[in-house]
C-alpha cells in the first residue's frame, strides 16, 4: 500500500500528527475558563500522547517498511492543500516523513508528553483558567514544532518556525503580572525576529537562485522551495550551474539561513533571549531546551544538508560560530548561582556543540547528540524543577538560588540519582549517552577536511571543543555537588522533600535514556558490531547529503572521513579523560559544598574571569547600549524632529500659516470702510502709475539691415501707446509721408531704402483720449546710415 | 449583462438607509443603530451576490453597469468590478456592520445624523471602488470626504476640529490636482477619440504624450500618495486617527487608506505608464522609508490610537512597494495584505474603542495588566496583533510574504522601460519590517495587557459584552480564514493581475510620441524602441 495516501478522517495522516496537538491547545484555550483542571490536562495529554503513538506508528511501519526497501530518502509525503498560489509560484501545505523528520517527532511527542505529565504536578497550584491556559500554551508549542519538522517546503516550516516563537513569547512570558518576565518573553519573540527575518532572506534568496530552473513537468507543479525538489540532484547540469554552480550564493543563502537557526538555537549573537527565559514555569524551559525550539535551528541546517554540503563558506562560518558559542556559553556558565542560569548556558553551550558538527557536515552527529542532548537536558530542568519545587516547600523565596541548596541528596533520592545520571551523560563520561555523541562531534571536527578550508581548521575545532567539553564537566558538577552534596546551607534545604510521582517517574524514564541513548551511535570500528549500534547512521543516511557538492565534477567527495581504530580509540580516551578531569576537579572545589579556596580565587587571581562570567561577558549592556538605546533614541528622535517638527510644523503647518497669514492680511484689508477703499484706490492707481512707464516719452529706433533702414516706433506703454495714432516723415521734408497708393505711413514699424532716408527723421504720435500729439525727431546719424 | 444591478443596487442601499434613518425622531439612539446595522448587513448580503455572477477565470471588468449621466460631458454612471476590487468590496461591506455593531454604545450624541454619515460614508467608498467613470470616480472620493469630516468634526476627542481641517484640507488639495490632470487627460482624449468622454476603458485606450504623462501621473500620485499615506505625506494620519471616533478610526484605517494603492492600480499606473515607470524609483524608495520610518514613529508613541496609525503608514508601504514590483506576487500579495490590514488593523482600532469606552484614556501608561481583568478580550485581540504583526497562519504574513517577496525577485521581470532600484536590497529593506512590526506590537500589547493590574480604575473593568464578542470572534475567525486558506481569493485576484501587468508592460514599452491611441503609431518607430518584449 502507498504510504503517502494513509489517512484517518478524510486527512491525511501525517498531517494529524501536529493537528492533534494544535485541537488540544484550542479546546484549552477556548474552553479553559469552563472545564476542570483534570479535563484541561487530560485533554492537552491526551493530545501529545496521540500525536506521539500516531508518529510510533508512522514511524514503526509505513516509513520502517520504505527504509529497508532503500527509499527511506524519498519518506513520506503527504498534502493537504495548496496554501498559497500566485502565477508559477506554488506552496503546497504538506508534511514530509523521512528519516531525519521521523528522529524529530519522536523526540518532540515522546519528550512532549513526558513534559506535559510532569506539568500536572508542577503547575497544580496555579488557579483553574490559567492552569488550562498553560496546557493550551504548551499544546500549540507542541503542534507548531511538529509543524517545523515535518514541514515539506520552506513556507511551512516557517509557519512552525514563527509558531514556536509566539508561543516562546507566551509561555516565558506566562506569568504577565511579573513585568521582568513579560519584557523576557518579548525579547524572545524579538530576538527571534532577527533570526525570521533573516531565514526569510535566505528563502528568498534561494528561490530567486532556482526560480528559473526547470525541474521536470512533475516539479514544476509543486513548486521550488520543496525540500524533494530542492534536494533532489536528479535535475540535470542547469540545475547544479544556477545554483550549485553559484557557491557564492549558496553561501549567501547558507548564511542567512543560518543566522535564522542563530535565533531559534540561542547562538552568538543571538543568543541573549536563553538565559532571560528562564522566567517561564521550569517545564517549559523542558520544553524549549530539550524537545522544541532550540533543536529547530539545528535541525534546519541537517535538512538544508543539500544546502551547506555545496558551500564550504557556508559551513565555516556555521562551525565557528558554534565554537565560539560553545565556548563562550560554557564560560559564562561558571560564575551563575541560579540553577535554571547554570542549565541555561550549558543548553546554549551544548547547542554550540551540535552546529560544529553541523559545520563540520557530521549531521549525524548534530542530530544524535540533539537527541541525547534533549533527554539529559529535559531530566536536568526536570530535577530542577522539582529540587525547585521542593525548597518551595522548605519555605523557598528564591528556590533557584544554588548558594541556599546543599545535602538535597538526603530528601530528594530520585531526583538526586537522575540528576546525577543526567550529570555524566553530559560530562561525556563513559558509558553515558553524552560520551558517545560528543565523541561523535569531536572526533568529526578531527578528522574534517573539506574542500576550501585551512589543512588544520577541523583540529581547532577540535581542540575548542575540548576545552568547552571540560568547562561542561565542571561547571555541571559544579552545579551538582553545590545542590546535592555537603550539608544543608539554609533551613528551607532542611525541608525540603521529594516531589510525587507525577514529577518523579519522567524524571526516571528521562534519566533511562539518558543512560542508554548513546549506544545507538558507535563510531565506525573495523571489527564486526551489532547494526544497531550503528543504527542512527544508516537510519539517517537517505535523508543527508554525504559528499561536497563540487560544481563541474562528476567524482564526488564524501564527507566523512575514515579514521583508524587507533585514533578513534585515542579520540574517545582523550575525551573522557577530560570529562572526568572536569568532575574531579569540581569535586575539589565543590565537593563538600563550596570549599574556601573558591573565594580565594574568586576574590583574588580569578576575580576579573569571575566578573566576566557573572556578567555573562556584559552582552546585555553592551547590546542595550549599541542597538536598544539607539533604537528608542532613533524612534524618539524621529518623531519629535522629521514628523512633529519638519513635517508638520514646518512645512504642513507652515504652508498653512503662510496661507493663513494671506487670508488675515487681506481681511485687514476688506474691513468695509468706504474711506479706506477709496484710499486703497488712490494708492493702487499711483502705484501702477509708478510701476508702468506711462510717464515716458514717445520715441523710435532703427537699424541698417541688406541696405534698408527700418524703424520702429516705441510709442509709450498702456492704452494710450497702444491706441496712438502715428505718422512718420521719413525723407527729412518736415510733412508727413504717403506710402505709393497714397495712405498716410502709420504702421509701427517702417522700412526704407536707405539711399532715400533723409537725415532728420520725424515721428508723430497723437494719443487716441486727449488728442494731443507730440512730436520726435531724431537725427540719422552718418555711420548708421 | 447577468448580475449588473448589483453594484448600483450597493450604493443605493447605503443610501436608502441614510435618508430613511433621517426620517426617524432624534434622540432614538438604539433604533438609529438597529436601522444602520440592518442596513449595512443587508448590504452585506447583497455585496456577497456578487461571487454568484462573478466570472474567476476572466480578467476584465464584469457586472457593468452603464447609463449615460451627463450627456453634455460624456461622463456615464458606469460600475464595474475585476479581481482588483472585488474583495476592496467585500471588505467595505463586511467592515460596516461589524464597525456598527462594534461600536454601538461608543456615540450617544447626535446618533442619527452619526449613522447617516457611516452609510453615505460606505455608499461614497463603495462608489469609489466600483467606479468606471472619471467623473464617477471624482464625484464618490469627494463624497466620501465629507461625512468622514462631520464623523471627525463633530464626533471626535478634544482636537477634532484641528484633525477634521487638516484631513480635508491635506486630500482636497491632492484630490484637486488630480481634477487638474483629469481635465488634462479629458481633453487631450476627446481630441484622439473624436468624442467627449470620462470612460476610464475608453480613455485607457488613449496614450498621452511622455511629457503629459510625468505630470498627470504626479498630479494623480499626490492624491492617491497622501491617501496611502506615503511618507512624508502622512501626517495627516495620525491626528485624524486620534481625533475620530472609534467608528471612525476603523473605517479610516479599514477602507479609505485602501484608496491610495487601488488608485495607483486603478487610475494612475494604468493611465500614465510612462509617468509611472518616471516616478517609480522615488515611490518605491519613499515606500521603503515609509515601511521602516512608520515603525520607528510607532514604537515612540504614548498614546495606543497613535502607536497603531503609524504602523498603518508602516503596512501600506508594503503595499506600496508590492504594486510598484510590477510582478504578480507582488500585486496580488498588494490586495492581499489591503484586506488583511483591513481586518487586522480594524480590529486593532476596535480593540482600543473597546479599552476606551472603558477608560476614556488611550495612554499606555495608564493600562497594565488588563489581561488579568479582561481575558477573553485580551486573547482575541493577541490573535489581532499577530495578525498584524504578521505571524504566518494568520491573514497578515500572506501579504507581506508575497510583497517582499515579489520585490526581492522583481529585478529579473520588470517590463522594459520600467525600473525600480536594486530590487532586491528594497526587498530585503522591507523586511526588517518583519522585526519592527514585532517590536512596536509587542510593546504595545506587552504594556497594556501584561504587568500588574496596579491602576484602581483598571480593576473595575467588564469583559467583553456579548455584542462585542460577536465582533472580534468574526474578526479572529476572518483573520484565521485569511492565513489558511489565502488561495481561494488569490485565484479570483490572479487573471486581473496578470491582466494589469500585461498591459502595463505592453504600454510602458509604447513609443513616445503625441497623445494617440496605443497601438496606432506607424510601425517602423514602434518597432524600434519596442525592443524584446512579446
Amino acid at each position: 500500500m502507498d504510504p503517502s495516501s494513509l489517512q484517518i478522517l478524510g486527512l491525511p495522516m501525517l498531517a494529524w500528527i501536529p493537528l492533534l496537538p494544535l485541537i488540544g491547545a484550542f479546546l484549552n484555550l477556548t474552553l479553559g475558563r469552563r472545564i476542570s483542571k483534570a479535563s484541561a490536562h487530560t485533554i492537552a495529554i491526551g493530545a501529545v500522547a496521540l500525536a506521539c503513538i500516531l508518529s510510533i506508528y508512522l514511524v514503526a511501519s509505513p516509513l520502517w517498511q520504505l527504509f529497508k526497501a532503500g527509499a527511506g530518502g524519498t519518506g513520506i509525503e503527504q498534502t493537504i492543500y495548496t496554501w498559497i498560489e500566485v502565477g508559477s509560484f506554488k506552496v503546497q501545505l504538506a508534511f514530509r516523513l523521512d528519516t531525519l523528520s521521523a528522529v524529530m517527532i519522536l523526540i518532540v511527542t515522546f519528550i512532549g508528553s513526558l513534559i506535559h505529565i510532569y506539568s500536572t504536578g508542577y503547575m497544580h497550584n496555579e488557579s483553574d483558567a490559567s492552569y488550562a491556559r498553560y496546557f493550551g500554551y504548551l499544546n500549540l508549542f507542541t503542534g507548531s514544532m511538529l509543524i517545523l519538522v515535518l514541514a515539506a517546503n520552506l513556507p511551512v516550516m516557517f509557519i512552525g518556525w514563527e509558531g514556536v516563537g509566539l508561543c516562546s513569547f507566551l509561555l516565558i512570558g506566562f506569568w504577565y503580572e511579573n513585568d521582568a518576565y513579560a519584557y523576557a518573553g518579548r525579547k524572545a519573540f524579538v530576538v527571534n525576529r532577527i533570526g525570521d527575518f533573516c531565514f526569510l532572506l535566505g528563502m528568498f534568496l534561494l528561490y530567486w537562485a532556482v526560480k528559473d530552473i526547470s525541474l521536470g513537468p512533475e516539479a514544476a507543479a509543486r513548486g521550488s522551495l520543496d525540500f524533494a525538489n530542492l534536494r533532489n540532484p536528479a535535475y540535470g547540469p542547469a540545475y547544479a550551474d544556477a545554483f550549485w554552480g553559484g557557491e557564492r550564493l549558496a553561501a549567501a543563502a547558507g548564511i542567512f539561513l543560518f543566522i535564522g537557526a542563530c535565533g531559534k538555537s540561542a547562538q552568538i549573537p543571538l543568543f541573549v533571549w536563553l538565559p532571560d527565559a528562564m522566567a517561564g514555569p521550569t517545564p517549559v524551559s523542558a520544553l524549549i531546551h530539550a524537545a522544541t525550539m532550540v533543536t529547530a535551528g539545528v535541525y534546519m541546517v541537517c535538512r538544508m544538508s543539500f544546502l551547506y554540503s555545496a558551500s564550504t563558506t557556508a559551513l565555516i562560518v556555521v562551525s565557528t560560530i558554534g565554537l565560539i558559542t560553545a565556548l563562550a556559553a560554557a564560560f559564562m556558565a561558571f560564575a551563575q548561582t541560579d540553577l535554571k542560569k547554570v542549565l541555561a548556558y550549558s543548553t546554549v553551550s551544548q547547542l554550540g556543540f551540535m552546529f560544529v558538527a553541523a559545520g563540520t557536515g557530521n549531521w549525524v552527529a548534530a542530530v544524535f547528540h540533539l537527541g541525547t542532548h534533549a533527554f539529559f537536558k529535559a531530566c536536568l530542568f526536570l530535577g530542577a524543577g522539582s529540587v525547585m519545587h521542593g525548597m518551595e516547600h522548605g519555605g523557598s523565596t528564591t528556590p533557584g538560588d544554588i548558594t541556599t541548596m546543599g545535602g538535597l541528596r538526603k530528601h530528594m533520592p530520585i531526583t538526586r540519582i537522575t540528576f546525577m545520571i543526567s550529570c555524566l551523560a553530559i560530562a561525556g563520561i563513559f558509558p553515558f549517552s553524552g560520551f558517545f555523541s560528543k565523541d561523535e562531534i569531536l572526533a568529526g571536527a578531527w578528522a574534517v577536511d573539506p574542500p576550501g578550508w585551512p589543512d588544520w581548521y577541523g583540529e581547532l575545532l577540535w581542540g575548542g571543543l575540548l576545552l568547552a567539553a571540560l568547562g561542561t564537566a565542571f561547571y555541571m558538577w559544579r552545579l551538582y555537588f553545590m545542590v546535592f552534596s555537603g550539608n544543608e546551607r539554609s533551613e528551607e534545604a532542611k525541608h525540603a522533600h521529594e516531589s510525587p510521582p507525577s514529577m518523579t517517574m519522567p524524571l526516571v524514564v528521562l534519566a533511562l535514556f539518558a543512560s542508554i541513548a548513546g549506544f545507538i551511535g558507535l563510531p565506525h570500528l573495523s571489527m564486526k558490531l551489532p547494526s544497531i549500534t550503528h543504527a542512527l547512521s544508516s537510519w539517517l543516511a537517505p535523508s543527508v547529503t554525504p559528499t561536497w557538492y563540487m560544481p563541474n565534477t562528476v567524482e564526488q567527495l564524501s564527507i566523512a572521513v575514515h579514521e583508524s581504530d587507533t585514533t578513534i580509540f585515542s579520540l574517545a580516551g582523550i575525551a573522557l579523560a577530560i570529562g572526568v578531569i572536569g568532575v574531579g576537579s569540581a569535586w575539589v572545589l565543590y565537593g563538600r559544598g563550596p570549599s574556601p579556596t573558591v573565594d580565594k580565587l574568586v576574590e583574588g587571581p580569578l576575580a576579573k574571569p569571575y566578573e566576566a562570567s557573572k556578567h555573562k561577558l556584559w552582552f546585555d549592556e553592551i547590546y542595550d547600549v549599541i542597538i536598544v538605546r539607539p533604537f528608542r533614541t532613533v524612534a524618539r528622535g524621529l518623531f519629535e524632529v522629521v514628523d512633529r517638527f519638519i513635517i508638520d510644523t514646518v512645512a504642513v503647518n507652515g504652508s498653512a500659516f503662510i496661507v493663513g497669514l494671506f487670508g488675515r492680511l487681506s481681511r485687514w484689508v476688506q474691513n468695509g470702510q468706504v474711506q479706506r477703499y477709496i484710499a486703497g484706490v488712490v494708492v493702487g492707481a499711483a502705484l501702477v502709475f509708478a510701476i508702468s512707464d506711462c510717464g515716458r516719452k514717445p520715441t523710435f529706433s532703427y537699424k541698417l539691415s541688406d541696405g534698408e533702414y527700418e524703424f520702429t516706433a516705441e510709442p509709450g506703454a498702456g492704452v494710450g501707446g497702444a491706441n496712438a495714432r502715428l505718422r512718420w516723415d521719413l525723407d527729412g521734408n518736415g510733412v508727413a509721408d504717403t506710402d505709393a497708393s497714397g495712405n498716410p505711413l502709420d504702421a509701427p514699424v517702417v522700412k526704407l531704402r536707405a539711399g532715400e532716408v533723409g537725415s532728420h527723421v520725424t515721428l508723430w504720435v497723437e494719443d487716441p483720449i486727449s488728442r494731443k500729439t507730440v512730436q520726435v525727431t531724431r537725427e540719422i546719424r552718418e555711420e548708421e546710415k | 449583462m447577468p448580475g449588473s444591478f448589483i453594484l448600483p443596487l450597493l450604493l443605493a442601499l447605503p443610501i436608502l438607509g441614510a435618508i430613511f434613518v433621517m426620517c426617524t425622531p432624534k434622540g432614538e439612539s438604539s433604533l438609529h443603530r438597529g436601522i444602520g446595522i440592518a442596513m449595512s448587513t443587508i448590504t452585506f448580503l447583497v455585496s456577497l451576490l456578487i461571487f454568484k455572477n462573478f466570472d474567476k477565470k476572466a480578467d476584465g471588468f464584469q457586472l457593468v453597469f452603464d447609463v449615460e449621466w451627463i450627456p453634455g460631458l460624456g461622463a456615464h454612471f458606469k460600475t464595474g468590478i475585476d479581481g482588483i476590487s472585488i474583495f476592496l468590496v467585500i471588505l467595505t461591506t463586511f467592515l460596516m456592520p461589524l464597525t456598527l455593531l462594534g461600536t454601538k454604545k461608543a456615540v450617544e450624541k447626535h446618533s442619527r445624523e452619526f449613522i447617516a454619515s457611516m452609510l453615505v460614508l460606505e455608499a461614497g467608498m463603495l462608489g469609489a471602488f466600483v467606479a468606471l467613470d472619471l467623473f464617477l470616480f471624482y464625484v464618490a472620493w469627494e463624497v466620501m470626504l465629507i461625512p468622514m469630516y462631520l464623523l471627525i468634526g463633530i464626533w471626535g476627542g478634544q482636537r477634532r476640529l484641528y484633525a477634521a481641517i487638516k484631513f480635508v484640507i491635506y486630500t482636497m488639495v491632492g484630490s484637486l490636482l488630480m481634477l487638474v490632470a483629469i481635465f488634462y487627460v479629458y481633453v487631450t482624449a476627446a481630441d484622439v477619440l473624436g468624442t467627449y468622454t470620462t470612460d476610464l476603458e475608453k480613455i485607457s485606450t488613449v496614450a498621452f504624450s511622455y511629457q503629459a504623462q510625468i505630470w498627470c501621473f504626479a498630479a494623480f500620485a499626490l492624491a492617491f500618495a497622501i491617501k496611502v499615506p506615503l511618507f512624508p505625506l502622512h501626517t495627516w494620519l495620525p491626528d485624524a486617527h486620534v481625533e475620530a471616533p472609534t467608528a471612525g478610526s476603523v473605517i479610516l484605517a479599514g477602507v479609505l487608506l485602501k484608496f491610495g494603492i487601488y488608485g495607483f492600480l486603478r487610475y494612475a499606473m494604468p493611465l500614465f505608464p510612462h509617468g509611472a515607470a518616471y516616478w517609480a524609483p522615488a515611490l518605491a524608495i519613499l515606500s521603503v522609508i515609509g515601511i521602516i520610518y512608520g515603525a520607528f514613529v510607532a514604537f515612540a508613541q504614548d498614546d495606543v490610537k497613535k502607536l497603531v496609525a503609524y504602523s498603518s503608514v508602516s503596512h501600506l508601504g508594503f503595499c506600496m512597494i508590492g504594486i510598484l514590483s510590477m510582478t504578480a506576487m507582488g500585486i496580488s500579495g498588494s490586495i492581499y495584505a489591503m484586506l488583511s490590514h483591513g481586518l487586522t488593523t480594524g480590529g486593532l482600532f476596535l480593540g482600543i474603542g473597546v479599552l476606551y469606552e472603558r477608560r476614556h484614556t488611550r495612554r499606555l501608561a495608564e493600562y497594565g495588566g488588563i489581561w488579568k481583568q479582561m481575558p477573553l478580550f485580551s486573547g482575541l485581540f493577541l490573535i489581532i496583533v499577530m495578525g498584524s504583526a504578521g505571524l504566518p497562519a494568520l491573514s497578515g504574513f500572506i501579504g507581506e510574504f508575497l510583497t517582499i517577496f515579489g520585490t526581492f525577485i522583481a529585478g529579473d521581470t520588470l517590463p522594459q522601460g520600467y525600473s525600480i532600484p536594486m530590487p532586491r536590497l528594497l526587498g530585503a529593506l522591507s523586511a526588517t519590517g518583519v522585526i519592527f512590526g514585532a517590536v512596536y506590537l509587542l510593546f504595545m500589547f506587552q504594556k497594556v495587557f501584561f504587568g500588574k493590574l496596579d491602576k484602581a480604575r483598571n480593576g473595575k473593568l467588564p469583559d467583553l459584552r456579548p455584542h462585542e464578542t460577536i465582533v472580534f470572534v468574526i474578526l479572529t475567525v476572518a483573520i484565521f480564514l485569511g492565513g489558511l486558506f489565502p488561495r481561494p481569493l488569490l485565484v479570483v485576484m490572479e487573471p486581473s493581475v496578470q491582466k494589469f501587468t500585461r498591459d502595463f508592460g505592453r504600454r510602458v514599452a509604447e513609443p513616445d510620441g503625441p497623445a494617440h491611441v496605443y497601438g496606432s503609431l506607424p510601425q517602423k518607430t514602434a518597432q524600434a524602441t519596442k525592443g524584446g518584449r512579446p
